[in-house]
């Protein structure tokens, strides 16, 4: 029995996702559909291009004020809960071993293994290329958002910071297509967490365990299915 | 559980039933209670699924939000910076005429007689002596050509002058320290402010656009303008200025919108 509770002590920290990134995701998850639904909603009323309108149905807020009570509400899970993301991701150094280093020429056969369908995902522990510039670009449009997000809502107490954008108009559109990104980046990593389920199981249960040099542990995981 | 007896009816027998098989079959009884709970809960949520019925009208959803916000309505004041002053533009940049926006169409805007309005002053104020618009109009006069941002997201540059409120309230001998400013329009809306957003060096009571006299939809004979609040907060058609340490919901708040509404 100790030797059971030593094990599931260490345990998440081997795992592919340890359970505070798994929390993380998932709070997440829920921030950025408050935020994207939401900001649909204060996004209608008053268009960008007059071709694009919400539907109702999709907005979170069946009037104006609605919508603005879950944005001014989201935004602080959003933030706190990717500020907490970030210091992990730096601090563990899970950033620096999952993301990097990115090769210019891997992205590129990547991309082309991936249009062949002769991608390989057998192995969820590594990242290919794309996913990596993936990870990391929608983090940066993650901190961009925040930030145009910042002076959209204080423009006049943040005016330095307002003032980098050259407008109000062209801070709202910062604000949009950052959007549109991670909507996109929505689409293609639910797609693909779908079409590779134990990925999508992964982020759930922790994933298959990991021998990290970073951490100089060894790995916990048959110690754990054996006495499990 | 209480039964009531009521008048007799032709639906109700006129012996009581036992009670005793409530006590007897309570378990049960609640077991129903809960199940009704269930489907009921469930239904609801189909019932928002399909209606377009909004969950954030469910009475403790609505009062989180409105915790939240008043939340931010706290964060707002600490991040104010009293000194900090809005961008200015130049004459050329300004939008003519300036964008109109009330809770109803331009077409219902009443105006109001100059000749006959006066501006009442209630609450921590020395002298209450209404105001003539005349009076008023004699003050010194100061102009900001500032940025309006709509909580809708539209923005334009506007010229507005008049007095200045901080100097205004000086004037009436108003109690600096109070909360609150408040303002009750003509056409039944209220806005308030916080005291250091009165006192902010470009918070005017402003009676001119583009040099001229505003104009009847854009809050004549006196109107609030603030370089850093949203529209809405700028109350039109002003009837009575209130000092007050009291908070009082307001026409947009009430209805959910952010109090402080700060840019």
């Amino acid at each position: 029995m100790a030797q059971l509770a030593a094990a599931s002590r260490v345990y998440p920290a081997h795992r592919l996702h340890p359970l505070p990134v798994r929390i993380m995701h998932w709070i997440n998850a829920v921030a950025i559909f408050i935020m994207i639904g939401s900001g649909w909603k204060i996004y209608n009323d008053d268009i960008i291009f007059s071709f694009l309108r919400f539907p109702d149905s999709i907005v979170i807020g069946k009037w104006a004020q609605y919508g603005l009570e879950w944005h001014f509400f989201g935004m602080w899970i959003f933030v706190l809960n990717g500020l907490a993301y970030l210091c992990y991701g730096i601090a563990t150094g899970r950033f620096r071993r999952k993301l990097f280093p990115i090769s210019i020429r891997e992205v590129f056969v990547t991309i082309g293994e991936a249009l062949r369908f002769r991608l390989r995902h057998d192995d969820l522990t590594h990242y290919n290329a794309v996913q990596k510039v993936l990870y990391l670009g929608v983090m940066i449009v993650g901190i961009l958002i925040v930030i145009s997000g910042l002076a959209l809502w204080k423009p006049i107490q943040f005016s330095e910071l307002a003032n980098l954008f050259g407008s109000f108009q062209n801070i709202r559109l910062v604000h949009f297509f950052c959007m549109s990104a991670i909507v996109a980046f929505i689409v293609v990593h639910v797609t693909l967490a779908l079409l590779v389920p134990q990925s999508l199981l992964a982020m759930l249960t922790g994933g298959p365990a990991i021998d990290d040099d970073a951490t100089g542990r060894a790995p916990a995981v048959s110690k754990v299915e054996t006495t499990g | 559980m209480a039964i009531h007896i009521r008048t007799p009816s032709i639906f109700r027998p006129t012996t009581p039933i036992d009670q005793s098989v409530l006590t007897e079959n309570r378990k049960l009884v609640e077991e129903i209670g809960r199940r009704g709970f269930l489907r009921g809960a469930v239904s609801l949520g189909a019932l928002t699924m399909l209606t377009g019925c909004d969950v954030s009208e469910i009475d403790s959803v609505q009062k989180a939000l409105r915790a939240v916000s008043a939340w931010n309505d706290g964060v707002q004041q600490t991040i104010f910076r009293k000194d900090h002053l809005a961008p200015t533009f130049s004459p050329s940049q300004v939008a003519r005429p300036p964008r109109f926006n009330a809770y109803y169409p331009i077409g219902d805007v009443k105006p109001l007689d100059g000749a006959t309005w006066t501006l009442e002053l209630a609450g921590r104020i020395g002298d209450k002596r209404p105001w003539t618009a005349q009076r008023l109009y004699e003050l010194p006069e100061q102009e900001i050509i500032i940025r309006h941002i709509c909580v809708e997201g539209w923005d334009y540059i506007g010229q507005w002058s008049g007095p200045n409120l901080g100097d205004f309230l000086q004037r009436v001998g108003a109690d600096l320290t109070a909360k609150y400013v408040y303002f009750i329009c003509a056409d039944d809306f209220t806005e308030s402010i916080d005291m250091p957003t009165a006192l902010h060096p470009q918070t005017i009571l402003a009676t001119k656009y583009a040099g001229a006299i505003i104009t009847d939809p854009f809050g004549y004979p006196l109107r609030l303008r603030t370089a850093t609040k949203l529209g809405y907060k700028n109350a039109k058609w002003i009837k009575a200025i209130e000092v007050t340490n009291d908070f009082r919901d307001t026409y947009w708040s009430s209805r959910g919108f952010n109090w402080f509404a700060g840019i």
